[in-house]
């Protein structure tokens, strides 16, 4: 899942703060289950604007909604109605969703109120951490199923480095070193061999380095 | 001038602040008019939403009285609450109404004086604090 996480009130609050009538949207997927933008916190972020532009002399409309998700045009487009009827639109959606919406709705202004930060999932109730990068070439069966580009603080291929002590990261002592977890999982595998192959320097050229990835598929057309 | 009173939110847990309310009114003291109580079925069930909606209806301060730590009948619905408690106020500080007129108070059932004491403890400084900035605009 997408993880991400509120602005402060104030900056979302400086980005609206021109207009009469605010939409504030949230998306019941992801961002739910991270506790940072579904119907929950669309209430949370609306109530805590209300009052912040009231303490500043300004009483625009603040209504809410919540769609299913908001990286998919069938459920967007549920909102047509909605956002015709506003002046601006407070996405609490990932980017992805704050992106859709400025797409299918070229007249309005669509900001963010969130803060998207990584692909991840929940640790426990509370924690979230980031274990993909979405590298495009996915290495995880040559690393025990740890991905060393997302948890290890160096993104190191051949690792650890000298500074994992005790089973954390140098970076950060609360931080698991991803490669003590490599290593970790190797070892309960009976693979631990695979630790000593040099792991060749990696094709970047399915991350980011060509610029927006797409994928393109004729079966799956309608 | 009057005395400005208060108007304060009183979120109660039906196992404990509830039935301290009642004590206390049973021993002939009395809880002060000013505020409101929302009898609630523990305190794990506030969110921090109706922590909020007390403010942006017009309350001046607002608090969540639970069971003492470790009598909560859920296991820790009170320990969640005062989680929820420290959020909430720390947004209240971002908005600019102040999350000091935001409180988590613990008692048990029999502390009916205790009730009393705490709604007067909240009002006093509520009064000091004065009326919250969003009614005065
Ligand atoms: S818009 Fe973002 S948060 Fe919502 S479902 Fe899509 S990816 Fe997840
Ligand atoms: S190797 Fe790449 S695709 Fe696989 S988990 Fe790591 S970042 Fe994600």
């Amino acid at each position: 899942m997408i993880i991400a996480e509120q602005k402060p009130i104030q900056e979302i609050k400086s980005m609206i703060a021109g207009y009469q009538k605010v939409l504030v949207v949230g998306c019941g997927t992801c961002v739910t289950v991270c506790m940072a933008g579904g119907e929950k916190e669309v209430g949370i972020i609306a109530s805590t604007l209300r009052m912040a532009l009231k303490l500043d002399g300004k009483e625009p409309e603040v209504i809410e909604d919540c769609i299913r998700r908001q990286c998919e045009w069938e459920f967007v487009d549920e909102l047509k109605e909605k956002i015709e009827g506003v002046d601006a639109v407070l996405s609490t959606a990932c980017g992805v969703g704050v992106q859709a919406l400025a797409e299918r709705f070229g007249d309005k202004p669509v900001y963010p109120a969130l803060n998207t930060t990584s692909m991840g999932m929940p640790k426990e109730h509370g924690f979230w951490i980031e274990t993909c990068r979405g590298c495009g070439d996915c290495g995880l069966g040559k690393f025990g199923g740890v991905c060393p580009i997302a948890r290890c603080s160096k993104g190191l291929l051949n690792g650890p480095c000298g500074g994992s002590q005790d089973g954390k990261c140098e970076v950060d002592k609360e931080m698991d070193c991803g490669w003590q977890l490599i290593y970790e999982r190797l070892n309960s595998l009976g693979q631990l061999d695979q630790i000593e192959d040099i792991v060749q320097p990696k094709d970047w050229s399915t991350d980011r380095d060509k610029g927006q990835r797409r994928i393109i598929r004729e079966d799956v057309k309608v | 001038m009057a005395e400005f009173e208060p108007k304060l939110i009183a979120f109660c847990c039906s196992n404990c602040a509830t039935s301290a309310a009642n004590v206390c009114e049973a021993i002939g003291l009395s809880t002060p008019g000013n505020v409101d109580v929302v009898r609630i079925p523990c305190t794990g069930r506030v969110d921090i939403l109706h922590l909020l909606k007390a403010f942006e209806i017009g309350a001046d301060g607002a608090y969540v009285a639970g069971c003492s730590d470790g009598n909560c009948q859920f296991r820790d619905g009170n320990i969640k609450a005062k989680r929820r408690v420290a959020r909430a106020k720390k947004l209240l500080d971002e908005v600019g109404v102040g999350g000091d007129r935001l409180e988590m108070y613990n008692m048990s059932a029999s502390m009916g004086p205790e009730f009393a004491k705490m709604a007067r403890k909240m009002t006093e400084r509520i009064r000091e604090l004065g009326p919250s900035p969003l009614r005065k605009k």
